[in-house]
């Protein structure tokens, strides 16, 4: 089999720069907080990665990346403290259980749907929900029954074994989560207008907020000890299982932008109704997308919260909801090297280097200074930090979205689209 | 499945009947829930009413700047909620250093005590309107007007970072400092309560058991809101300004052809927006008399949902989606739980969406067909 | 175009080498780290616990230091949350080489903070988080480098449940709350039980989250129930909201608080007439007390809050500590602390097995603009 040169370059780089930093880091020579910096910069990526499918190729402004990660950190966490503090898989289970039997349900209903010719977007919803809430009972009732064997089965590994594989599981089944509630929150919303669908979306993330300010009284999970914070989470999140995580992730969304499916997604971006004429379901393409960006936030969620071992719920308040975003716009909408890039940079400078390049006496001054960059930076590089810049083996074979230059082409696009936005 | 069931399942989906009953049960519980607590104490739901109006036409007045700037630019401009922040802490300076409410009295002693505390406050209020404008003005000139050609999501990026420096910056020790200020207000307060006709409440005293509370920081909160509503509304209709606005709002390149300054336009634009959440700064810090660095997030975020829910782009949209935000709020954190009130708020947001589309009040979009 | 990126990727790592080599600690000063939020959502409490904090610092360093070595500060900004918190307490112990932390305010900040510093062996006492989980792990056994220096919230709501039943006769009490504050909730928590089992009864429960300005729909319910005494044991910033708006509908029965009232910034026009519990009295005639709020004076030009005060306990009671162990070294520093008896500005001060500090509580009433001491109730 023949590789060509990009692709092996591309692996080299990349392979060479995580081991580099896992040899740094036992050595020692990397200390625990660039590792901790490292480690965000990892976890921000994967949102990042996943906002942009969203909103870089797919065109959806969504401000709810933040609430799909808090459900994927919490849910993980959950089955986790469960394993480690109260040394049974009663949270595994269920949340295997119960991600699985919604997951049936959805493809019932959706199958149910699209026989029932006609039916309005709100009854189709009600349809969902309690299709979804029957398969959550039975899934609850189900995963019960199944606690004591698994625990009984997992304890027979070694400890540190059973833990990764816990773990690991967690933070699938997190993502997988996120991804559900994202599917069911997505079908109505998806429907409406792009700001609105921000809008909306921004909503859903204050809601988880507030929902897990009472999480301990409201949905009955007394560990998550609400707007305490919940603590006693193992810290299992290693470089190399974000490394991991983010190098998958990355092969996911390459092979998936280089398929057909791919450029279905981004031919909702460049035009719907061109994309609709092409015979693209549109409607289907921006479910698909949501649910998909949304996954890789609940998965980085998980791998979020076996960081630093303690979970609150206003870290996941709507003003650090912007972060993803801005992550994204200076990588360089659908580019998925800058947001790799983009996301490093944001970890690296604001609690790193600005840490301690700032004197003492001018702790303060670091928000002061970021505010300050973003608006430079956006001033003088509104296409992004590294303007479109792409590894060549990621990069798309597309044509480049058009760009009207004079302004009769300007207003043809303008009569066209009927849209003000254009001037 | 026969014949007959098949006509009945089609009824259904044909009259949307699934989705409707979804929507009927949920109201009626609530109406349950509300209904059943607010008859046990009637004045209790009434003084929840008046609280819930005091605080809508407080949002009123910033949705109504979101809303104008929306719909001329599409940009949801964040920094808003820090602007009005801004005309809170002028009017703080205004009346704790410089004494400006007492103007009118001490320059004409003779004038009658009522109306001098009157012009004095409204001047505090004109001067926060003012700053406000030129503020913004100025941050339209230094960080959205070199990226309007630029995508849109830039602008938002550089709203957000606009925000951020407002407050991080406020909250240097040499500026606003980082504390929480104890806010002057221009006037006393006084405070009347209904029971069997209207009462003046005295000063530590107790109201009587089932008597509805109001006090005169209500009286000129509505008041203002009105004033400036219907300025604002004269503005917009009658004035040449407010056609230009209108035009441009329509069809920019369309209205650059008809010799309408566009730019020109759209800074006016964001200047009156400003202006209308300068005065909401010194009503809301008049209303609950704090003022911090941070005090305009959560009221910037609420009244920008009110402006969705009333319709974006709309401005008796905005009145009528914060007055509905004010009573929302109100009667969540009196009859379900206060930790909860976003909560409610957003899924209000997220239920009127799904039923029109564009809220209540607003166009359905251009934008996409 | 690779060739850039890798540029700058090597550029960032070079960089951090760098950064990361030149962390070597020197010998000549004994550096102690002071996490306080100076940004984030409230500045304030950070300022003033840096403040409390670095004055410590110069009184020791004008006596000559500890161990005849100079202290040196390293203030880090923590946000009062806990990605910030964290990543500046891994700054400070692996760049700056800091052994010793006093920090964070917020328990939500301090409890990750605490388990690094648990994992690290580095001492750490936080001068206001009173969460039980900052000093406690989650199975319950006690962290043996972090310690507290306020008080934890079943004395403070018992003292200030007693009180409101002996002293002001109260039969009915009304409990407002912020859910999301472990300092609050625990205070209400408290003073709900020992309230309840002296007798009283609780007419109504509300709470509230920290953003909000507006309580009307609360204070129509207080003043609906019309209960004896109002219990509001949080920051300045809430009560000077709460207690003007309370006094707008027409509401007289006493608020009382807890040492969250303590502040130059208390509106006592709109507070006027309630209670708080706190950890001293500034008309207290001891003279440590009155030599720390003349210097705090002098130094700053206000008059400490009891965030200030208990950062200065904090870092008094570290210094102390190291200087009892009579070495550089936090595994004998602990001990030393475990095992201490300090006279501190909140009173004399000693730890219990969780380390927790044991001292008495003052009660305080805020009457015709001014502060006044009414008794002081000993553990």
């Amino acid at each position: 089999m023949k590789i060509d040169r990009q692709t092996l370059g591309f692996w080299i780089v990349l392979l060479g720069l995580i081991i580099l930093v896992q040899v740094l880091v036992s050595l020692g020579i990397l200390s625990p907080f660039w590792e901790t910096l490292l480690k965000i910069g990892a976890v921000m990526s994967i949102v990042s990665l996943g906002l942009n499918l969203i909103y870089g190729f797919n065109g959806q402004f969504s401000l709810g990346q933040w609430g799909f990660y808090a459900i994927g950190a919490y849910a993980a966490a959950d089955v986790t403290y469960r394993w480690t503090q109260m040394k049974n898989a009663s949270g595994l289970m269920i949340l295997l259980l119960v991600v699985l039997l919604v997951g049936v349900a959805l493809y019932l209903v959706a199958r149910l749907v699209s026989r029932l010719r006609g039916l309005d977007p709100l009854s189709a919803f009600a349809l969902y929900i309690i299709g979804v809430l029957i398969a959550a009972y039975i899934g609850v009732q189900l995963g019960s029954l199944l606690i004591n064997p698994v625990t009984q089965a997992l304890s027979a590994l070694p400890p540190n074994l059973s833990l990764q594989i816990v773990y690991l599981l967690a933070v699938l089944l997190g993502g997988f989560l996120a991804a559900e509630v994202s599917y069911l929150f997505g079908l109505p919303v998806l429907t409406l207008g792009s700001d609105y669908f921000g809008i909306a979306t921004l909503g859903f993330t204050i809601i988880v907020k507030v929902l897990l300010d009472n999480s301990d009284t409201l949905l009955g999970f007394e560990e998550m000890k609400g707007a305490r914070g919940m603590v006693g989470i193992p810290k299992v999140t290693s470089w190399l299982w974000v490394a991991l995580f983010l190098v998958l992730v990355i092969i996911m969304l390459r092979n998936l932008l280089h398929s057909s499916h791919g450029r279905a997604i981004i031919s909702v971006r460049e035009d719907e109704i061109a994309a609709k004429a092409m015979g693209i379901d549109v409607g289907q393409q921006k479910t698909f997308a949501f649910v998909l960006g949304s996954f890789l936030a609940g998965l980085a969620g998980g791998l979020y919260a076996h960081i630093n071992g303690f979970l609150h719920p206003n870290t996941f308040n709507f003003i650090k909801s912007f972060d993803p975003m801005i992550i994204v716009v200076f990588g360089g909408l659908g580019s998925i090297s800058g947001t790799i890039m983009a996301a490093f940079t944001w970890a690296l400078v604001l609690e790193g280097f600005l840490r301690i390049l700032l004197p003492a006496g001018f702790e303060t001054w670091r928000f002061v200074v970021y505010p300050l960059f973003l608006l430079v930076m956006m001033l003088l590089r509104p296409q992004g930090l590294f303007g479109g810049f792409e590894f060549p083996y990621l990069r798309q074979v597309l044509p480049k979205p058009y760009t009207p230059k004079t302004q009769e082409q300007l207003s043809l696009v303008h009569a066209v689209e009927e849209a003000p936005e254009g001037d | 499945m026969n014949d007959e069931q098949l006509t009945v399942l089609q009824r259904m989906i044909k009259g949307k009947w699934i989705g409707k009953g979804f929507l009927a049960l949920l109201a009626l519980a609530i109406i349950w829930w509300v209904g059943g607590k607010a008859i046990q104490s009637p004045s209790l739901f009434f003084q929840q009413i008046i609280n819930g109006i005091q605080l809508g036409f407080v949002y009123a007045l910033i949705a109504l700047g979101y809303t104008m700037v929306y719909g001329i630019v599409r940009l949801i401009n964040f920094a808003h909620g820090d602007v009005f922040m801004f005309g809170a802490f002028v009017s703080f300076f205004a009346v704790s250093l410089f004494q400006l409410h007492l103007w009118p009295v001490q320059t004409f002693p003779s004038l009658p005590p009522l109306i001098g505390i009157v012009i004095g406050t409204l001047s505090v209020i004109a001067l926060s309107m003012v700053s406000c404008a030129i503020l913004a003005m100025t941050i339209e000139r230094i960080a959205y007007k070199p990226l309007r050609d630029a995508p849109r999501i830039s602008a938002l990026i550089t709203a957000i970072g606009v925000s951020f420096f407002l407050e991080y910056f406020g909250a240097l020790p040499f500026v606003f400092t980082p504390n929480f200020i104890t806010y002057k207000r221009p006037f006393e307060i006084v405070t009347w309560y209904v029971k069997d006709g209207i009462h003046r409440l005295e000063a530590g005293a107790e109201a009587p058991p089932g008597s509805v509370i109001f006090s005169n920081v209500l009286i000129i909160i509505i008041l203002v809101s009105i004033l400036l509503l219907v300025g604002l509304n004269y503005v917009v209709r009658r004035t040449k300004i407010g056609k230009a606005m209108r035009a441009t709002a329509y069809d920019k390149p369309t209205s650059r052809l008809m010799g309408i300054n566009v730019d020109g336009v759209i800074s006016t634009t964001f200047a009156i927006g400003a202006s209308l959440a300068g005065a909401a700064g010194v009503l809301y810090a008049t209303a609950y008399p704090q003022v911090v660095f941070w005090m305009g997030i959560i009221p910037g975020l609420k009244a920008f949902v009110a402006a969705v829910l009333g319709g974006i782009g709309s401005i008796p949209g905005a009145f009528v989606g914060a007055l509905i935000m004010g009573q929302a709020e109100v009667i969540s954190a009196g009859y379900i739980s206060t930790p909860m009130r976003d909560a409610v708020a957003f899924t209000i947001l997220i239920l009127v969406l799904l039923i029109r589309p564009t809220g209540i009040f607003g166009e359905p979009e251009r934008e996409k067909a | 175009m690779s060739k850039r990126f890798l540029f700058i990727i090597s550029i960032l790592i070079v960089f951090s080498l760098t950064l990361g080599a030149c962390a070597q600690p020197k010998p000549t000063t004994l550096k102690v780290a002071i996490l306080a939020p100076l940004s984030g959502a409230v500045p304030t409490f950070g300022v003033s616990t840096r403040d409390g904090a670095l004055l410590a610092i110069k009184e020791w360093n004008a006596k000559g230091g500890v161990l005849g070595r100079q202290i040196e500060a390293v203030v880090e900004d923590s946000q009062c949350e806990a990605d910030p918190a964290v990543n500046a307490a891994n700054k400070v112990i692996n760049q700056d080489g800091v052994k010793y932390i006093v920090g964070e305010v917020c328990s939500k900040a301090s409890i990750p903070v605490s388990e690094i510093a648990e994992e690290k062996g580095v001492v750490q006492i936080s001068p206001t988080s009173t969460n039980p989980n900052v000093t406690l792990k989650a199975d319950g056994s006690t962290k043996q480098y972090v310690f507290r220096a306020c008080f934890i919230d079943p004395f403070q709501g018992l003292v200030g449940a007693s009180f409101a039943i002996n002293e002001l006769g109260a039969k009915t009490a009304f409990i407002i709350l912020d859910q999301g504050n472990d300092y609050v909730r625990g205070l209400a928590e408290n003073f709900e039980q020992a309230f309840t089992e002296k007798g009283g009864q609780i007419v109504g429960k509300e709470t509230y989250t920290s953003q909000d300005t507006d309580f009307s729909a609360i204070l129509a319910k207080v003043a609906e129930a019309k209960p004896d005494v109002v219990y509001l044991p949080d920051y300045y910033n809430i009560v000077n909201l709460v207690t003007a708006q309370a006094k707008e509908k027409g509401i007289t029965a006493p608020f009382l608080g807890g040492d969250g009232w303590d502040s130059a910034e208390l509106d006592r026009a709109a507070a006027d007439g309630g209670y708080f519990t706190n950890h001293y009295s500034e008309q207290d005639t001891r003279p440590i007390v009155q030599q720390w709020v003349k210097n705090y004076q002098a130094e700053y030009g206000s008059v400490p809050d009891a965030l200030a005060t208990l950062a200065y306990d904090a870092m008094n009671l570290l210094l102390a500590a190291i200087q009892n162990a009579g070495v550089d070294d936090p595994a004998k520093v602990k001990d030393a602390m475990a095992s201490i008896k300090w006279e501190a500005v909140s009173g004399t001060i000693t730890f219990d097995q969780y380390h927790n500090p044991i001292k008495s509580a003052v009660i305080l009433q805020v009457k015709d603009g001014q502060v006044k001491y009414v008794t002081t109730v000993a553990p």
